[in-house]
């Protein structure tokens, strides 16, 4: 079955100071993701997740271009579309939900308004339809009596009711895909409990494709289905969820993954030397090597390619170059 | 068991907040309503529960900030309501605080010499060469080298900072350091190394810590005891092991089944609560959980249950026990 999307050699560059300095933000990142699959996309601040986000749906800001590669949803090279047509594509078929509730909330105006918007604009409802389809949404998303709260503003919410509005939005189309950037890390951790396991619960109704964006290993367990691990601007190991948690191939996710404390565990964690590099002045040859504790001579000279290995995983380091048969 | 660093007692901080038209209708804020706890000497207590449920509010009444409604704290033995002069200022250099958000706790015009030499400047008589010396000192101590005294906060990462933090904190003959969610905005890269080198700190120099979070593992992980706070009350506490184990309250199990699993496949049974944290302006009546409460039972709403004393040295209140 064809992939809903397609995401190949992605290269998104900020070009700063008049273009005197280049960041590459997103320097070749290729994904695909299937009919109701979660992809979880994780890594450290500064490492590409929200570019990479913002490039498939064309909300870059100014600064930042797509310089290569192909973003194919559905059939559609998004790249190659214009502003007009990617605004209808993200109302509709699309959906992207924000780190911050109250950034994608509008103060001024109602909970009805905000939801009612793209059932209004792009699926032409009126009147009563139109308030029915706000209140089967806001009840899709558990706000307790809907026809009340629908008139309230969104200062008179929680954060917790905030965040599941903005997923009340987001649905409201009938997306295929949902792209997830941190939507909980504002939240407490037993309202964020019921958020997730809503989110899933939507997912498994709907069959939406799921893009979750977090730096929490604890929700990529919990929700994905695969998991891609970004560092500086490229996926360093893609796997299946089970595969990159029993057998991380890359010691990048092998010190991420150590370095979390387990709950009932005193050993002391895995700390990962050195600090998160600096996109604007990235290192030689593996941008990991200097923090790494396994690396071999080659590894401060040549970057290394993706190895694709057996069990479908892949990871860009040149430790797995003896492992993987030469063809 | 040695004489506790520091002991509240019965602590209350009420804020009266007002409202409506002039403001003329006015309601209480019961941040922080009767909370007992001990921390001994080289101890982690872990301080747990939601957003607004008294954890910094607690925090401000030991560092002075705030003066309680009721209640004491006293620090080896004595009650810190009464101190003045030369104990006070004893008192201000043994007790320090390290926040959550390394970008703005540390002041962005001062080199971190002076941000590290002002507890010393203002809490002691030392000569300048004398605090230089110590300055270096602690800057090792954090693992950060001593030449980076005369740099500024903006020329650091967060994980640095945070140990800058950290490092003005310990500058003093320090007993008690309050993190108050020390790790929680740094990169998850980042978190164990200042978890490790905190352990590390307690062991070498038998400092006392006072670590306030909302992550579970991150606060079992670096406690010996964990108190666990809701709307304004500790419902339950207990040694971290003991409460890992088996934990009682309705809200602490409620805790443990959203935290997140640690691999794939591990059940948490989530779901066990529902609804959001009330507002502390209108406090349930009975027990304050009872609304959110799976196990609730017809008492609950009637009456507020009593500490009952638990296995590990604990206590929980629940009508449950
Ligand atoms: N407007 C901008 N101008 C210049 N560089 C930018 C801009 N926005 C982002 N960048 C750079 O692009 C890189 C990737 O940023 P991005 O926001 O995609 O990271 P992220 O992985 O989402 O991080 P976080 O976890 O902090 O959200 C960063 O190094 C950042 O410095
Ligand atoms: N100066 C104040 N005036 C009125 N109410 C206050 C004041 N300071 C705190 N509060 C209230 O007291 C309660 C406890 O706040 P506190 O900051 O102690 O919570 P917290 O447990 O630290 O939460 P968080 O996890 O979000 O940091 C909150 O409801 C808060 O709104
Ligand atoms: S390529 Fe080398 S430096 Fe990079 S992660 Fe692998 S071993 Fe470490
Ligand atoms: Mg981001
Ligand atoms: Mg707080």
């Amino acid at each position: 079955m064809a992939p809903v999307l397609e995401v190949s050699g992605l290269q998104t560059h900020f070009f700063t100071f008049g273009g005197a300095r280049v960041v590459k933000a997103v320097d070749g990142v290729s994904f695909s993701l299937g009919d109701g699959e979660t992809l979880g996309l994780v890594g450290e601040s500064g490492s590409g997740k929200t570019t990479t986000c913002l490039s498939i749906v064309g909300l870059l800001p100014r600064a930042a271009r797509i310089v290569g590669g192909r973003v194919l949803f559905e059939g559609d090279e998004l790249t190659r579309m214009s502003q007009r047509e990617l605004r209808r594509v993200r109302g509709r078929r699309i959906a992207v939900m924000l780190q911050d509730p109250m950034a994608s909330l509008n103060p001024l105006f109602t909970i009805f308004r905000q939801v009612a918007e793209p059932a209004f604009f792009h699926q032409q409802m009126r009147g009563r339809t139109l308030r029915a389809r706000v209140q089967q949404l806001l009840k899709a998303v558990r706000i307790p009596s809907p026809e009340w709260r629908m008139r309230d503003y969104p200062h008179q919410m929680s954060g917790g009711m905030r965040q599941r509005i903005v997923g009340a939005i987001a649905l409201a189309g009938g997306p295929k895909l949902v792209i997830a950037d941190e939507p909980t890390t504002n939240l407490d951790v037993t309202i964020q409990a019921q958020y997730l396991d809503l989110l899933k619960d939507i997912q498994r109704e709907t069959g939406v494709a799921l893009i979750f964006v977090t730096h929490n290993l604890g929700i990529v367990a919990k929700m994905c289905d695969r998991v891609a691990v970004m560092y500086a601007g490229k996926i360093i190991e893609q796997a299946s969820v089970r595969e990159l948690f029993d057998d991380p191939k890359h010691p990048y996710t092998r010190a991420l993954l150590g370095s979390v404390p387990k709950l009932g565990s005193k050993e002391p964690l895995y700390s990962i030397a050195g600090q998160p590099p600096n996109p604007a002045s990235l290192p030689p040859g593996c941008p990991f090597h200097p923090r790494c504790r396994e690396a071999l001579p080659r590894c401060a000279s040549v970057d290394p390619p993706d190895f694709h290995l057996g069990d479908g995983s892949v990871a860009r380091c040149w430790l797995l170059d003896d492992a993987v048969a030469r063809p | 068991m040695p004489s506790p660093v520091l002991e509240v007692r019965g602590l209350k901080k009420h804020f009266v907040v007002r409202r409506g038209l002039f403001g003329r209708e006015s309601a209480w804020v019961k941040a922080v309503d009767g909370v007992d706890f001990a921390i001994h000497p080289g101890e982690t207590l872990g301080l747990i529960g939601e957003s607004g449920c008294g954890k910094t509010t607690t925090s401000k009444l030991i560092l002075l900030q705030e003066t309680p409604t009721a209640g004491s704290i006293a620090f080896e033995g004595r009650d810190i309501a009464g101190l003045a002069g030369a104990e006070l200022m004893a008192y201000r250099r043994a007790v320090q605080v390290v926040f959550q958000d390394p970008f703005s706790s540390l002041s962005p015009r001062m080199r971190v010499r002076d941000i590290i030499a002002e507890p010393l400047e203002i809490h002691t008589d030392l000569a300048r060469a004398a605090i230089d010396e110590r300055v270096g000192q602690v800057l090792e101590l954090v693992g950060l080298t001593r030449d980076v005294a005369p740099l500024f906060p903006h020329e650091f990462s967060g994980g640095q900072r945070q140990r800058v933090a950290i490092a003005r904190a310990l500058a003093t003959d320090t007993r008690l350091i309050v993190l108050d969610e020390p790790v929680s905005a740094l990169d998850v890269s980042v978190r164990a190394q200042i978890i490790n080198q905190l352990e590390h700190l307690q062991r070498t120099l038998g400092v006392s810590y006072l670590f306030i979070g909302h992550d579970l593992a991150t606060v079992a992980h670096i406690s010996h005891r964990i108190a666990v706070m809701y709307l304004g009350k500790i419902v339950e506490s207990a040694d971290s092991d003991a409460l890992c184990a088996r934990p009682m309250h309705p809200y602490t199990k409620a805790l443990f089944a959203a935290a997140l699993p640690s691999r794939p496949g591990d059940r948490t049974e989530s779901g066990t609560i529902v609804g959001e944290i009330p507002s502390p302006l209108s406090l349930p009546t009975g027990c304050r959980f009872h609304p959110r409460c799976p196990s609730a039972m017809p008492v609950c709403s009637e009456a507020e249950p009593s500490l009952q004393r638990r296995e590990g040295a604990g206590l929980v209140a629940c009508h449950l026990y």
